[in-house]
């Protein structure tokens, strides 16, 4: 029988009156797939506050995306309750987000917690999401738990890869805890190791509050949910609230906690984790990171850290069916609501139609809007090839920030500046020279190599982030057969010799298909798309000329020759009216086909053409 | 509009027909729906005794035939057209002369003693070169047949093999010589493009239709239709896929020595030595003039209405017994529909067609894409070029969206 604590004791930590002394706020980091989610049930389980009837696998995974992909995009928050000796504790289990695009949201959850259990698959060891989320752990001083999980796998090497963290954080490979999410072995042994090494967190409780977002999610019934961590002070349920970044005044109509199911409560109180509901319905009103105080009894300084989603990544989402033009619209209202880091404008491309500029976190971010976009408001859409943002300085020192590569100026340009980061690449050591290789080809300089055992090795590395955005990690994972791993962090910016490619049809630029690459790439990038374009494009009744051309020159051109029949020249009896609907058949066509100049290509090759997947087959007759 | 399944009182036409009936010519076209043998390529609506499973005979084809030309004759007096003598009378299949000679014969002379025949009017059978003998010819010119139609396709035994033809091409100058003999008109019907014919192959089947100097020449391009045996070849990879290019390249040879032998052309695909030799029959299809389509599946175009006839011969002759019209489906043709038919089907011509004033913007950007000829459009007239022959569906698409 697990020590899930009496209601005597329970009393002691209830929610607005818990002394900090019996709080534990831990968050659990690993990389993808280690196993997070499933401890994180077993935790559930063990401390009763979901019982196994109502258990389903990654209880806390709750959006269906997240759940098919296996992957947690919005963190959460759960209140566990835990007796060690004769003492009740109140756990608050912070289930952060794993991937590089949200380490920002990672790193608001870490600054809510004191300790951080590091979840690494006995299986694999450590990877580079484990180093990345560790990092930024260490760096909010967070008192670190290692585990080893799936130590029931049979691969599982529990004695190598305690070696590896041991050699990693300090300590002795015996601090290492064993466990297994599937079976549930160590998981209570590790909650009362919570319990006994995170520190209780300190506040003043009788200081005016000041709460931490550190999520904030949409629901369509109740609005905007605001997860926050009570540093100091107090919120009550009615009172006002004022942002602290905005100014911007609600009323609280709700605040309580997760357990897991939001529960109202009396309030929050110093150290105290849980959430706010004020009736706004934009995530945007409540931002990640902002300070949350009493209207009453306003704090004077924020808590530190606060910063806007900088998008890094952008593409065009254009409706496949351009009668979809305002369901899209409505829908990114919509999502918006739900993803603060989401921004977007109009656009408008010759080739694809009325659509939108989207700007990414990075490319999980723009792959799961672009999936939420299709799946939630059923919307078949096409994306262009996703771009970074550039700094062009332009000869009389004026500056243009390019975030669509259609815009990029003509004229006189100084230079040209890109974003780059630093990337960590762990993998087994056989691969080194492929992956020194591959970040060779796209302009990486290496930083740094270690080796964290015999055989495993850590490549330090920086890239242009527009290196990486396209396939880079697909690449890596075939090149590696799946075995590295790779996080990355935005770290500044360079200069370099950039230039922008456009496409030409005909002389007739198609905007969907320009891309800013670097000097070196861009021969290879106009052989591939005009290709592309030559096998995807029908033929027409004159010759039409692709071209790829960087300003005025041309780097690369192919042809597509001239149809020459198209009538059906057969004996065919009177039937006239098939000839008639074969006839509307073809107007129908046409009015669907997209008019570059004289040129005519249905909207189809355009997005086949934009589909990644690059084996286009020959559609011509 | 589509009329009841099996109509208890003959079927009337609906009103309108019979508005400015007196400027058309009235033809009549007569389906044969039999074969020996099914080629690979062909997916007219024939059928092999053994297809027909014994039931709707070719013994009785003529008299059911005959019984939906009277039914026809109370549908055109109950609807008010004007009685019109019968311009053109075309039998085709199928393979028309796989009925004797005597009921091709008869089903002639029911058209006749039931609209008349107009004096001069232009009478054609379909013919395959392995099915006729000198003495059908004759007997079917005595009958009053003046054209016949030899389905020659090739001259070369590897391309007729391709095709499942069966006949010896031998034969092919004996049965022009008979027909001549008797007083017919001859065409020959030939097919190009068919999968693995070399432009070699091509030009001698040309230099072979020449020689045999006939009043007229259809030349065809090979289209491979969707569930014959052709186009399951084609998808097993067992024969190549007819190429478009490699069809202009032959078409434009074709088109171009026949016209230096002196057959010009005046359709797309129909090419004859003197304007008299020209299919009179054909070319109202393109002017839009009337015909009834007697037999299974035939087609039947009345002043914009236009319907079609059960497939199968068995209903067909079911519901002629009946005495009802056999009938599957038909379609009123709405000023819009008639209007893209015009274009559609005038355009073919070598005569031109005159496009009418709204249309007559377009003609310049046609002109100068070499499409349609410079001088007619400048009257209004949308000739097509060589060029613009082998593109006329841009060309229509052009002139209609
Ligand atoms: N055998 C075994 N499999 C586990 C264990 N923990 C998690 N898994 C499996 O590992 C995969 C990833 O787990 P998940 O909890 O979603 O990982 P997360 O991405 O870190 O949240 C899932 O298929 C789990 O069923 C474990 O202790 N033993
Ligand atoms: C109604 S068909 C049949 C006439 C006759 N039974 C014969 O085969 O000789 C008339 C002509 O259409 C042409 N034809 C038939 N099927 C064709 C196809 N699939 N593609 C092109 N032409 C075709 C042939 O040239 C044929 O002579
Ligand atoms: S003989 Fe003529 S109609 Fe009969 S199957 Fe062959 S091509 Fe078709
Ligand atoms: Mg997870």
């Amino acid at each position: 029988m697990p020590p899930i604590p009496s209601a005597a004791l329970n009393a002691r930590i209830l929610p607005a009156s818990t002394p900090a002394e019996l709080l534990r706020n831990f968050c659990i980091i690993a990389h993808i797939d280690h196993g997070k989610s499933t401890l994180a049930d077993r935790m559930l389980q063990l401390t009763g506050v979901v019982d196994a009837r109502a258990m389903r696998a990654q209880y806390l995974d709750r959006m269906d995306i997240e759940r098919e992909r296996g992957i947690t995009i919005k963190s959460q928050a759960v209140r566990m309750p835990w007796q060690v000796g004769e003492t009740a504790y109140a756990l608050n289990m912070i289930d952060t987000p794993g991937h590089v695009d949200f380490s920002y949201e990672v790193s608001r959850s870490l600054a809510a917690c004191e300790g951080a259990v590091l979840v690494v698959d006995a299986a694999q060891g450590i990877e580079a999401q484990t180093l990345a989320n560790l990092y930024m752990a260490m760096e909010n001083d967070l008192t670190i738990i290692p585990v080893l999980n799936k130590i029931d796998l049979p691969a599982a090497q529990p004695e190598k890869f305690a070696d590896e963290l041991a050699n990693l954080i300090g300590g002795e490979p015996d601090d290492c805890l064993r466990v297994s999410g599937k079976t549930g072995e160590g998981v209570l042994e590790l909650l009362d190791k919570i319990v006994e090494l995170v520190p209780p967190p300190v506040g003043d409780p009788n200081a005016p509050a000041r709460a931490m977002i550190f999520d904030s999610v949409y629901d369509s019934y109740r609005g905007v949910i605001t997860y926050v961590r009570v540093i100091d002070g107090q919120l009550s349920p009615r009172e006002k609230i004022v942002m602290m970044s905005t100014r911007a005044t609600h009323e609280l109509l709700e605040i309580g906690v997760s357990s897991p199911e939001p529960t109202p409560s009396a309030g929050l109180g110093v150290g105290e984790v849980g959430y706010l509901i004020t009736g706004v319905k934009d995530v945007r009103q409540s931002r990640v990171g902002d300070t949350v105080t009493n209207f009453g009894k306003p704090a004077t300084t924020a808590l530190g850290g606060y910063r806007d989603p900088q998008p890094m990544v952008f593409s065009g989402l254009y409706p496949i069916d351009g009668s979809d033009y305002p369901a899209l619209r409505d829908a990114l209202d919509k999502l918006k609501l739900n993803d603060a880091a989401l921004v977007y404008e109009p656009e408008t491309s010759v080739a694809l139609g009325f659509g939108f500029r989207l700007g990414f976190l990075g490319l999980l971010h723009l792959e799961i809007c672009r999936e939420r976009l299709e799946r939630e408001f059923n919307l078949d859409l096409i994306s262009t090839a996703p771009n970074v943002i550039y700094k062009v300085t332009m000869e009389d020192r004026s500056t243009v920030t390019v975030t669509n590569p259609s815009e990029f100026p003509e004229g006189k340009i100084a230079e040209v500046s890109e974003p780059v980061v630093k990337a960590t690449i762990l993998s087994p050591s056989d691969f080194v020279g492929t992956i020194m290789e591959m970040c060779q080809n796209r302009r990486g300089t290496l930083l740094g190599m270690d080796y964290l055992s015999a055989d495993r090795v850590e490549l330090r590395y920086t890239l242009p982030l527009g290196e990486i955005i396209f396939d880079f990690f697909d690449q890596l994972k075939s090149r590696t057969r799946g075995y590295a791993s790779l996080d990355y962090d935005i770290s500044g910016e360079q200069v370099a010799n950039l230039v922008k490619v456009d496409i030409l049809l005909q002389g007739e630029q198609v905007d969907a298909f320009s891309a800013i690459v670097h000097r070196d790439k861009a021969y290879a990038y106009g052989v591939m798309m005009t290709g592309k374009l030559r096998e995807l494009i029908p033929r027409q009744q004159f010759e039409v000329p692709i071209q790829a051309a960087v300003g005025s020159r041309i780097i690369a051109r192919e042809t597509i020759r001239a149809m020459r029949k198209d009538v059906l020249a057969k004996c065919y009896g009177g039937d006239i009216s098939r000839k008639r609907k074969l006839l509307e058949k073809q107007k129908e066509g046409k009015k669907r086909m997209k008019q570059i100049g004289r040129v005519e290509v249905p909207q189809e090759a355009f997005i086949a053409a934009l589909s990644s997947d690059g084996d286009s087959k020959d559609t011509k007759k | 509009m589509t009329p009841p399944a099996t109509p208890a009182t003959p079927w009337l036409l609906p009103e309108g027909v019979a508005v400015g009936a007196s400027e058309r010519d009235l033809g009549v076209y007569l389906h044969v729906p039999f074969c020996s043998v099914r080629c690979g390529y062909c997916d007219f609506n024939t059928y092999t005794a053994t297809e027909l499973g014994g039931g709707a005979s070719q013994a009785s084809y003529a008299t059911t035939a005959i019984g939906e030309i009277a039914l026809a004759d109370a549908a055109l007096r109950d609807a008010g057209l004007p009685a019109r003598e019968v311009s053109t009378v075309f039998l085709g299949g199928g393979t028309p002369t796989l009925l004797p000679a005597h009921e091709l014969a008869r089903m002639l002379a029911a058209v006749a003693d039931t609209w008349g025949l107009a004096d001069g009017a232009e009478v054609t059978t379909e013919a395959n070169p392995d099915s006729v003998t000198a003495p059908d010819l004759a007997a079917l010119a005595a009958a009053g047949f003046t054209r016949v139609s030899f389905g020659m396709q090739s001259a070369v035994p590897e391309v007729l093999a391709t095709l499942d033809r069966t006949h010896d091409p031998a034969r092919v100058p004996d049965v022009v010589r008979w027909a001549r003999d008797a007083g017919l008109a001859v065409s020959l019907d030939v097919i190009y493009g068919t999968p693995g014919e070399s432009e070699d192959q091509w030009r001698r089947s040309i230099d072979a239709v020449l020689a045999l100097e006939p009043d007229h020449i259809s030349a065809y391009a090979l289209v491979v239709e969707a569930g014959t045996k052709m186009a399951a070849r084609v998808r097993r990879g067992e024969l190549p896929m007819p190429d478009g290019d490699d069809e202009a390249t032959k078409y434009e040879l074709a088109a171009t020595v026949f016209d230096a032998a002196g057959y010009g052309w005046y359709e797309i695909s129909n090419f004859a030595r003197r304007p008299q030799d020209r299919c009179r029959h054909n070319i109202a299809y393109w002017r839009s003039h009337d015909w009834w389509g007697i037999g299974p599946g035939a087609h039947s175009h009345l002043g914009g209405y236009r319907w079609w006839n059960v497939k199968h011969p068995r209903p067909y002759a079911d519901r002629i017994a009946a005495g009802t019209l056999p009938l599957a489906d038909g379609e009123h043709l709405t000023p819009a529909q008639r209007e893209d038919e015009r274009i559609l089907l005038g355009i073919r011509l070598a005569e031109g067609l005159d496009v009418g004033a709204h249309l007559v913007g377009r003609l310049p950007g046609l002109v100068s894409d070499g499409l349609l000829q410079a001088a007619p459009a400048r009257d209004g007239v949308a000739l097509l070029t060589l060029r613009g022959r082998l593109l006329a569906d841009t060309v229509v698409v052009r002139l209609t969206d």
